[in-house]
């Protein structure tokens, strides 16, 4: 069988042979993953399966960014209890401090994962890692205890959806747009149970951070995981993050269950309105919709080239007074750079808050909550009803670029009208 | 094995912020999620329920975070089982972990109306609506699932392993 990006992937890691779709294979696991949500319950979990020993303590990653710096009582006596697993199982990757940051945003900076790793996270996110040529998908915490105990799971091997983008993409579109295209055409449940495979030449042109843009929302389509190839890009981006990684592509002649096409040339700036990520628009459809908040930040568009798109159409304008627009750099590291390159300065003049790194209002968890009737803006990932706060606020998701428009105009606003 | 209990319907795409709130994350007490099930469809939900209870969703069930607390609340308002259109693919992995029964029909969900009566029998793999008369009958769980079901969920076989 010609493998897909992903069989091929599994293959790499289960002395099963891989022959069809469906099949359940046990593979071993690079790296296994939870956060201060997640991890108390994955820990519970760990002691009731009698475990005594993580299966190995470099490989297994708490990182503590949902709710820190921790937001009340119930969420400092979690995370203290997360920590002091940490300390017994001698973790060498466990974040709360000021080296932590949004999970998804910090692993990859730090080497964690790369081309042909398995990864699995107790969090629906960890898809974000196929924007590296990872197979990286979301558990609940049973099933990441397990692989912290065992060092594999099962899988079912999925079919695979291959994305084609072609054409010429316009000014004001980046990666955001296209999973956000995507996911309008195809549906939330549209990869259920699937991979997506993405490939074409505005796919190559991409560079990584956008790719792990596009790969983080795999999820929102239903995908089990979004894969990118890893080319010279990926390579360059792990090397410089100490990793010695391979080029990794399908198998020639792979069997793809279907392909989605698009021609990106002269696509608008896409919007998410409430309450579902697939009730995509374009901009100029979306009118008068006065909001309330803003935020640029999240495991989906924090990175730094959200914070300088965001920046560049922030420079030199001040956001309307009615809106709390807040910026959430995703990582230390990403936080120091934006301040070496101006872009904090350039967003405390325009009257932003610029906050730590947190997944905070994405959840609505802290930092940014909605009341009732209010109306947000967001480069988050998801908008169901209630996810900022309110059960009567609304979220619309969008790309830094049109998000920071908005922020300036007090509305949803289209970036190439400014 | 069999259930019988009053269905009560939540629509499409319920998703795991329907379920239980992320204000609610900060335990992972069965009884304490329980209270709060369903907490984002509707405040005060879970006070419609009874002990033994079905709830029946349509298409793509248990969408969005990996929060095994979703399951969790369900099984904690006393729900043993769900029964769908389709559901999400970390909520089915994870409500077989914490022993939450799902059962996915397709569209023969729109046998099933808000408060019928239902009765599943596991081991035939019929829903029987006792309101309306009618049955539907669904394949059975794979059988890779039923062996896991048998142990009792993942932390019995994961123990089971580590003992090997």
């Amino acid at each position: 069988m010609a493998h897909t990006l992903v069989q091929k992937i599994l293959q790499k890691h289960t002395a099963q042979e891989i022959t069809e779709a469906g099949q359940i294979v046990q593979c071993n696991v690079s790296l296994a993953l939870a956060n201060d949500i997640t991890a108390p319950l994955a820990i519970k979990s760990f002691r009731a399966m009698g475990a005594q020993k993580v299966f190995d303590k470099d490989r297994v990653a708490l990182v503590m960014d949902h709710f820190t710096p921790q937001k009340d009582i119930e969420s400092a006596i979690q995370v203290k209890g997360v920590r002091e697993f940490a300390a017994e199982q001698e973790i060498t990757h466990y974040y709360e401090g000021g080296d932590c940051g949004v999970e998804h945003a910090l692993l990859p900076e730090l080497g964690l994962v790369g081309p042909g790793d398995i990864v699995v996270g107790a969090d629906s996110h960890t898809c974000t890692y196929g924007g590296l040529g990872a197979f990286a998908t979301g558990l609940g915490s049973t099933d990441v205890a397990g692989a912290m105990a065992l060092g594999s799971t099962w899988f079912k091997v999925p079919p695979t959806i291959r994305v084609e983008y072609s054409g010429t993409m316009p000014a004001h579109v980046g990666a955001k747009d296209l999973v956000l295209r995507l996911i309008g055409e195809i549906g939330v449940a549209g990869a259920l149970y699937k991979a997506l495979e993405f490939s074409g030449p505005v796919v190559d042109a991409l560079d990584v951070e956008g790719r792990m843009c596009i790969a983080n929302m795999a999820i929102e389509a239903g995908g089990k995981c979004g894969l990118f190839p890893a080319d010279a890009k990926t390579l360059a981006y792990t090397a410089a993050r100490g990793r010695t990684d391979q080029l990794l592509t399908a198998g020639p002649g792979a069997v793809y269950e279907r392909t989605v096409a698009f021609d990106v040339s002269g696509m608008s700036p896409q919007i998410a309105c409430p309450h579902l990520p697939d009730n995509v628009r374009p901009v100029e459809e979306v009118k008068n919709v006065r909001v309330d908040q803003v935020v640029v930040g999240s495991c989906t568009n924090g990175r730094i080239s959200d914070l300088r798109e965001a920046a560049a159409i922030l420079k030199g304008r001040k956001v309307a007074k009615h809106v709390r627009t807040i910026i959430l750099p995703a990582t230390p590291n990403i936080w120091k750079q934006a301040l070496r390159e101006g872009l904090i300065e350039i967003f405390m003049e325009a009257g932003c808050i610029v906050g730590p790194a947190t997944c905070g209002p994405c959840l609505g968890g802290h930092m940014g909550i909605l009341a009732d009737g209010e109306v947000a803006i967001a480069t988050t990932n998801r908008n169901f009803r209630g996810r900022m706060g309110s059960l009567e606020s609304e979220v619309y998701l969008s790309s830094p670029c049109v998000a920071a428009a908005s922020a300036v105009a007090g509305e949803i606003a289209d970036p190439r009208a400014l | 094995m069999s259930y019988q209990g009053t269905a009560h319907k939540v629509g499409d795409h319920i998703d795991t912020d329907a379920i239980i709130p992320a204000r609610f994350l900060v335990t992972t007490d069965t009884k304490e999620l329980g209270a709060n099930c369903m907490e984002g469809l509707e405040a005060g939900w879970v006070k419609r329920v009874k002990e033994g209870d079905i709830m029946v969703g349509g298409e793509n069930f248990g969408c969005g975070s990996s929060r095994e607390h979703a399951p969790i609340s369900i099984l904690g308002a006393g729900i043993p089982v769900v029964i769908a259109h389709s559901f999400a693919r970390i909520f089915y992995r994870n409500s077989f972990n914490m022993g939450l029964l799902l059962i996915e029909i397709g569209d023969d969900i729109h046998k099933i109306n808000d408060h019928d009566t239902i009765s599943v029998d596991i081991e035939k793999g019929v829903i029987t609506n006792r309101t309306t008369g009618t049955e539907i009958t669904y394949p059975p769980l794979p059988a890779f699932m039923r062996e896991f079901l048998d142990k009792g969920g993942l932390i019995p076989y994961v123990r089971e392993k580590l003992n090997a």
